[in-house]
């Protein structure tokens, strides 16, 4: 067990910079690391994080690991697996943070089987143990109907964290540590899944996870042509729409704004959900939301009981109304 | 042809009403909910219409595989009226309360005793857990490719063309076979079985292995065999209270709210 020291947080990057998410992973790493009386540090891989590398530092790394080479260029399981295994078996760290998104969850279990370890994937919480100095991982559980707190008893513990469940740290430029290159060789020819192409759609306005404003449908909105009402009114308050996952699964709107376990994450400070029942599925998506407006014709429905305000009611009579005095209100 | 193996659970029903879900939290477990049946894991279901595409085009043999215990014919034979070819079950005491690792341990050597197979697939998650791992596990144990929460998988000249989630769109990978693809609900929604098929179904019997069947290490499976422990279970208690705001009319009701949001400084 002493072989493990230390912890490392994988940073996925986006756009060039450090993703909220990357962020909180530091600030939750920091803090285990101070408990743990351990240090922190980072790893970057793709084509030209480098010109990156300082910026962990600035959130609480005091070192950061750097993978980088065309190989990298596109997100393929057994590449970056390499890459991480290999960090991961010259630094021997006791902890390893990746965030839940579709590449930490893709890659979590499978370097926990390489490493003939566990994973414990879409944390909201982590302490540590005092007894054991483990870490003690609250995971949301049956659809988040409950929650579970786990403990893995072989090193490295490797989990991944829900997205805005754990505060990000104050930047602090002025901090400094070290960069460390390690080179990976990895034989394209001997690997046997293949990057082809993205298809993405692109998003008009205010994307869903940055969104201040949600206006979410559910299933008792009926249609594509109900959702154009939403969009109006995401629209006035500089917001954006989502949807529980039948009016998604039913094609009234894309995919990609499923909210909830299975779909995005969504801190806004104001919510107004129409028409969905308050599943736990959809539910778990709104974590950080501040306040949630409900609109359903059943009183019972359980999103009620989630809610700050509600309107028990037919949304195709209270939503025209709504919007009408909205707009009076912003214009 | 292809040979498929699509791993199914049998599950709580994730759909039953939130109130319905009760857990003993001084014995940390679920209590099942009496009246509503299991079913088999939500994208599991989603697997198996995956793997009945695949079938309807290039031809091939299904065989649908669970671990469990107490495992229902009327549920697990669910993947038989689908369409699946062959059910094997893998029910014994000794195989329950697993974690990822023991579970993706035990399916790993049933599907090595299987043998014949180019793809395998499972549920992105299974949804009593929302564990996420034992698909990515079994690539692992048996060496193989994956790719997860994939919305379409096809085979093209021998290969398999997947089509993976990602947040604002999807994107083709190719995995070379044998290999193992995970679902998410972005795939084509299943297909409800026919009376015909229900009727084969049931008179189709499962083949059911024993943890010697399969040659594992005793120690490695089941509760015997998990590298991570629950320690505890409980449910959140998540209610506000919420304001209702009431009026004679639906119109005159959204007029009041969205002067209640203004005074409370909402909007
Ligand atoms: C593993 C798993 C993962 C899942 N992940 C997600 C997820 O990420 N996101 C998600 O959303 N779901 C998810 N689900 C699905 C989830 O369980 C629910 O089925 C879903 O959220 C229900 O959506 P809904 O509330 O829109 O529909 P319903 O539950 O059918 O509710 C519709 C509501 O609309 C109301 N209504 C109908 N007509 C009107 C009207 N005219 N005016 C006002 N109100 C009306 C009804 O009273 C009802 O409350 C998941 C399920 C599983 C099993
Ligand atoms: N007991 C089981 N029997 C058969 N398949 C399983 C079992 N547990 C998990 N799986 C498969 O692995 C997927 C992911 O499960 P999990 O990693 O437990 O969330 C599920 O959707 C199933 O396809």
């Amino acid at each position: 067990m002493e072989r493990y020291q230390g912890i490392l947080a994988y940073c996925e990057t986006a756009n060039g910079k450090l993703s909220p998410l990357d962020t909180e992973l530091l600030g939750t790493g920091s803090q285990l690391a101070t408990e743990l009386g351990q240090s922190l540090s980072a790893l970057l891989i793709g084509t030209d994080v480098g010109a990156i590398a300082s910026e962990p530092l600035a959130y609480g790394a005091s070192k950061v690991y750097v993978v980088e080479g065309p190989l990298f260029k596109d997100y393929i399981t057994e590449i970056y697996l390499v890459g991480l295994a290999k960090v991961i078996s010259e630094t021997s760290p006791e902890i390893v943070l990746l965030g839940q998104t579709q590449i930490g969850r893709d890659l979590a279990p499978r370097l926990a089987f390489r490493l003939k370890t566990a994973a414990t994937l879409d944390c909201t919480a982590l302490t540590i143990d005092p007894a054991t100095k483990r870490m003690l991982m609250t995971k949301p559980v049956f659809g988040g109907n409950a929650m579970a707190i786990q403990m893995c008893e072989v090193s490295p513990q490797i989990v991944t964290l829900r997205s805005k469940a754990f505060s990000p740290p104050v930047k602090d430029s002025s901090r400094q540590g070290e960069i460390i290159k390690i080179s990976v060789a990895i034989d394209p020819a001997s690997t046997r899944t293949k990057f082809l192409e993205r298809k993405t759609e692109a998003v008009s306005g205010i994307k869903l996870e940055e969104a201040k404003v949600i206006v979410t449908g559910g299933r008792g909105i009926g249609g594509p042509e109900g959702f154009k009402q939403l969009e109006e009114l995401a629209q006035i308050l500089k917001g954006a729409v989502g949807a529980s996952r039948p009016p998604c699964d039913n094609k009234w709107v894309s995919d990609n704004l499923q909210v909830g376990l299975t779909g995005k994450i969504v801190s806004p400070k104001m919510c107004i959900a129409v028409a969905v029942s308050g599943s736990s599925q959809h539910l778990s998506g709104y974590s950080g939301a501040k306040v949630i407006v409900a609109i359903n014709k059943d009183a019972e429905a359980n999103i009620f009981k989630v809610a700050h305000y509600g309107v028990v009611g037919d949304w195709k009579k209270v939503l025209p109304v709504f919007l009408a005095e909205v707009k009076k209100l912003v214009s | 042809m292809i040979n498929i193996i699509v791993c199914v659970k049998q599950t709580t029903d994730p759909e039953a009403p939130p109130c319905s879900f009760k857990i003993d939290s001084s014995a940390n477990r679920v209590i099942f909910p009496a009246g509503i049946p299991p079913v088999i894991s939500t994208f599991d279901e989603y697997a198996m219409e995956a793997a009945l595409r695949i079938k309807d085009k290039v031809g091939g043999k299904i065989t649908a595989l669970s671990l469990g215990v107490n495992l229902l014919r009327d549920v697990v034979k669910k993947t038989l009226s689908m369409g699946a070819d062959e059910l094997v079950l893998l029910e014994d005491p000794a195989f329950a309360d697993g974690d990822s690792w023991s579970t993706a341990y035990a399916l790993s050597m049933a599907i090595k005793k299987i043998g014949d197979y180019d793809l395998i697939l499972c549920g992105r998650q299974a949804v009593d857990w929302d564990s996420g791992q034992v698909g990515s596990g079994i690539a692992e144990i048996l060496g193989l490719p994956s790719v997860t929460v994939a919305r379409k998988v096809e085979i093209v000249e021998g290969k398999a063309r997947v089509e993976r989630v990602i947040p604002d769109g999807y994107e083709l990978i190719e995995m070379s076979l044998p290999g193992v693809v995970t679902l998410g609900n972005e795939h084509a929604a299943p297909r409800y079985p026919n009376v015909r098929s229900i009727m084969a179904a049931k008179r189709k019997e499962p083949i059911v292995w024993k943890p010697a069947d399969i040659g594992v290490d005793p120690a490695m499976i089941g509760s015997r065999g998990r590298r991570v422990k629950l320690t505890r279970l409980f449910q959140s208690a998540r209610y506000t209270k919420c304001e209702m705001v009431s009026a004679d009319t639906p119109e005159e009701a959204a007029r009041k709210l969205v002067a209640k949001l203004r005074a409370n400084k909402v909007i």
